[in-house]
């Protein structure tokens, strides 16, 4: 203790206290972020669940999507829209909205998996749209050299080649993929969520898609072979680093080489 | 004076090694180089050291990229890869990209070696820009180094064509998105540019010639014209000698530090290995480029965040500022059939054209008005001559809110702002940052020039507040020693030059311009203490001295 009260006034001894801070945080941050992560894989509805959840909807959906989601001037319609768009939405917190803006946020979800499949199941009821996916389109086994081709070709020019994100206009942007559900990034690729077009079977087909998932959780397994990534963001955040970084290890050598002499 | 000494004593050398040294000195005059250039004096100070830093990087560059220059096949054949990065396995890709691949995953150090070739590249340009930097602002420009400026601003563009024409290689989706831009800004030069696009490209974009010959210039052409700027600044670095900050006993006369053999050799010497190190250490620990990621390169996919290096950043930020259509206004003509798109042109080519320009220009720009014809080996401070600083500060602003828009989508993903809004801010900044800029620079050097005179004038506020006897209190002051003391009042403080008449008696206009910008440069000025001042502060009588212990203090309000 004595040690200790006697080094607090050490130049090092913010920073070290600073640093302490920071891992405490992120530590704590880090856990309580990772509690909820379990998956349902159900797809076939019962009554009761399309029952149940028009109840839900009721509740919680109809004051933007009207009785009987039929709409209204705050929200559109889901009359066939499907239980991939539901699962999506309300799967990943987009939905309900938290607030009005440019695009619906992702956040903690509001509804356990069971209500999910309950909302879906009274949406799918209304009428036919895209399903929720097999889990065989799920296995993540399909052709990542040819997910990748698609994916640059149809994915890339909003989501970044690495799919690390991108910006859209007036305050709009595409995510980064990393850490999305194969399920939910395959109900996007069906539903085209907020700004994003829909890509249907026609246009990419179910075993296409399923190479894209392959792809997308390949690179995200494979890590970044040459180091911490920097966000995986290009020539920006290298420069950023360089100039900052780089530049200022350098310059704290010169200050300490010259620091001899007046 | 080397001449005379040689015919004295003839040399005599006893040992196996001196006579071996001594055979080679007598046919090479070794010693007598060593001798001249062991003797040249560098003042040290941690400012200097940025040139440095560009060459260490660019000896790295060689050395890196000769390792490279190994595995590189820069053929624009089509491929399909087998190398072992799975997510790739049997993609048709270019021969380039393909060895590029297996530089990154299948050459042993090879994607190391990338990674170092990459950030000593972005190292070299961004120490050059921070040495351009210094030498602008200290005015180490002006004579008799106004060549060797422009040496420099030639090497800061052969460097930027060097990164370019290094990045374009690997032929991956990003380089040939940038390529694309490049190809394009090309075509919007009216009536030659779709022949030069033509030519550079071997036909129509992108062809199967341009990684091959980008290669050439890449490896050969612009690295050797790099390295004859370099010897050329260094040879005048030698001549002019190295030019030192003010301080007692430095005029412009003298160099005062220490010599180079061995003192500086040594400094210099182990600065390249940590120079070494600091790269080596960033390749090791941080990815850069990593072309896995981009896949080969396709004429219709654009990816998102897609960027040139941090150097030609400025250019795509303009790029990104110019409006396509204002309404129903474009600046999109046909005249004689012939397209002319200055929404492409202008923003290409004109503020990079203005940066160079004036950048070239600026020390015979300063020299104009200020009739300034006399030598200078002592460095200005930069709160010394404000106008030039407040200049220097304004270009680094226009040349950074550019530099900013090349990063537009990124500040709006990042900090959850519209990409439009950051647009719209960005261009307001194009035109109002530099002058704001101006004016700000201007003020706070003058402010720290009054400063710098009020501690000259009264001493260091010690933070001591003592009480009088008759219940005044006061702060104690103390003076500055004297090395402190000469750098706050030992500069020029230049005034106006009114316009004076030529031989003839007359005062043409343009002396008439001259003068108004001479006192546009130096109207707003705060000149030194000058002896006759700095007796009357320490002689006032609010200055009445007081002895405590063995300092000596003077008392001021």
């Amino acid at each position: 203790m004595k040690a200790l009260s006697q080094k607090r006034r050490h130049p090092l001894a913010a920073i070290a206290l600073l640093l302490m801070g920071l891992l405490v945080t992120g530590g704590l941050y880090a856990v309580a972020t990772t509690v909820n992560q379990a998956k349902a894989d159900t797809t076939a509805f019962s009554a009761s669940d399309a029952q149940e959840g028009g109840k839900l909807f009721a509740a919680n959906c109809a004051t933007c999507h009207g009785m009987g989601a039929s709409g209204s001037k705050d929200g559109p319609s889901l009359v066939g829209v499907g239980a991939a768009a539901v699962d999506f939405q309300v799967g990943t917190g987009r939905m309900p909205m938290q607030m009005n803006g440019p695009q619906a946020q992702e956040k903690p979800r509001q509804f356990n998996d069971q209500q999910t499949q309950q909302l879906a199941a009274y949406v799918a009821s209304l009428g036919a749209g895209p399903a929720i996916p097999d889990a065989a389109l799920l296995d993540e086994n399909g052709d990542a050299a040819k997910g990748g081709e698609l994916f640059r070709v149809n994915c890339a020019m909003c989501h970044n080649a690495a799919a690390a994100g991108g910006a859209l206009t007036r305050g709009k942007f595409a995510p980064a993929l990393a850490g999305v559900s194969g399920q939910h990034i395959y109900e996007a690729m069906a539903t085209g969520p907020q700004n994003m077009p829909v890509f249907n079977d026609a246009n990419i087909s179910p075993e296409g898609k399923r190479d894209i998932i392959t792809f997308l959780k390949k690179i995200e397994a494979n890590g970044s072979p040459g180091g911490a990534d920097l966000g995986a963001l290009g020539p920006v955040s290298e420069g950023l680093f360089v100039w900052v970084a780089g530049l200022g290890v350098i310059i704290a050598f010169t200050i300490w080489l010259t620091s001899r002499t007046s | 004076m080397s001449a005379s000494s040689t015919a004295e004593v003839p040399f005599v050398p006893t040992s196996k090694v001196g006579r071996i040294t001594d055979f080679v000195d007598e046919r090479v005059g070794g010693s007598g180089i060593l001798r001249e250039f062991g003797r040249k004096v560098f003042p040290d100070h941690w400012s200097f050291m940025f040139g440095e830093v560009a060459l260490y990087s660019f000896v790295i560059l060689l050395m890196s990229g000769t390792f490279l220059t190994f595995f590189f096949d820069p053929s624009m054949a089509e491929t399909h890869y087998s190398g072992s990065y799975t997510p790739l396995t049997n993609v048709e890709m270019s021969v380039a990209y393909s060895s590029s691949l297996n530089i990154s995953f299948d050459i042993r150090g090879g994607l190391f070696f990338r990674q170092v070739h990459h950030w000593a590249a972005l190292l070299f340009v961004a120490s050059l820009g921070v040495h351009m930097l210094r030498v602008f602002f200290t005015g180490a420009f002006r004579k008799p180094r106004e060549m060797n400026w422009v040496v420099g601003g030639v090497l800061l563009i052969l460097a930027m064509a060097e990164g370019f024409t290094g990045y374009s290689l690997p032929d991956d989706l990003l380089s040939g998105n940038g390529l694309r831009i490049i190809d394009g800004v090309i075509k919007s030069i009216p009536v030659i540019g779709t022949y030069i696009s033509f030519f550079l490209f071997g036909g129509e974009f992108p062809g199967t010639a341009i990684i091959g010959r980008l290669y050439v210039l890449h490896i050969l052409l612009v690295p050797a014209m790099i390295l004859l700027m370099i010897v050329i600044h260094l040879f005048m670095v030698v001549v002019h000698k190295h030019t030192q900050y003010p301080g007692p006993g430095r005029n412009d006369g003298n160099v005062v530090g220490y010599p180079l053999g061995p003192v500086y050799a040594a400094k210099a010497g182990g600065f390249f290995f940590i120079v070494f190190g600091v790269v080596a250490l960033m390749a090791a620990m941080f990815t850069i480029n990593p072309i896995w990621n981009y896949g080969p390169y396709d004429p219709s996919p654009v990816s998102a965040g897609t960027q040139p290096d941090w150097y030609i950043g400025f250019v795509d930020g303009a790029l990104r500022l110019m409006p396509g259509v204002v309404n129903d206004f474009h600046l999109e003509y046909v005249i004689f059939g012939h397209v002319l798109t200055l929404n492409v042109l202008l923003p290409a080519l004109v503020p990079a054209g203005i940066i160079f320009t004036v950048l070239f220009m600026y020390p015979w720009i300063e020299r104009w008005i200020t009739k300034d014809n006399r030598e200078h080996h002592v460095l200005d401070r930069p709160r010394n001559a404000p106008t030039r600083t407040a200049i220097g500060v304004a270009g680094f602003t226009w040349y950074c809110v550019m530099w900013a828009a090349a990063g537009s989508d990124l500040i709006a993903t990042h900090f959850h702002v519209a990409l439009n809004d950051v647009t719209y801010w960005l261009r307001t900044l194009f035109f109002l940052g530099p002058i704001f800029a101006f004016m700000v620079t201007k003020r706070v050097a003058l402010a720290l020039q009054r400063k710098d005179r009020e501690i000259a004038l009264h001493g260091r506020e010690t933070g001591r507040i003592v009480r009088l006897p008759h219940g005044e209190f006061i702060e104690v002051h103390a003076p500055l020693d004297d090395y402190k003391h000469y750098k706050l009042v030992g500069f020029e403080s230049p005034v106006p030059l009114a316009a004076e008449p030529n031989e003839h008696g007359v005062v043409t206009p343009k002396e008439k311009r001259r003068a108004a910008l001479s006192k546009w440069f130096f109207e707003d000025r705060v000149a030194p203490a000058t002896p006759a001042e700095l007796e009357a502060a320490h002689g006032h009588g609010h200055h009445e001295a007081i002895e405590s212990g063995e300092e000596h203090k003077s008392l001021s309000h």
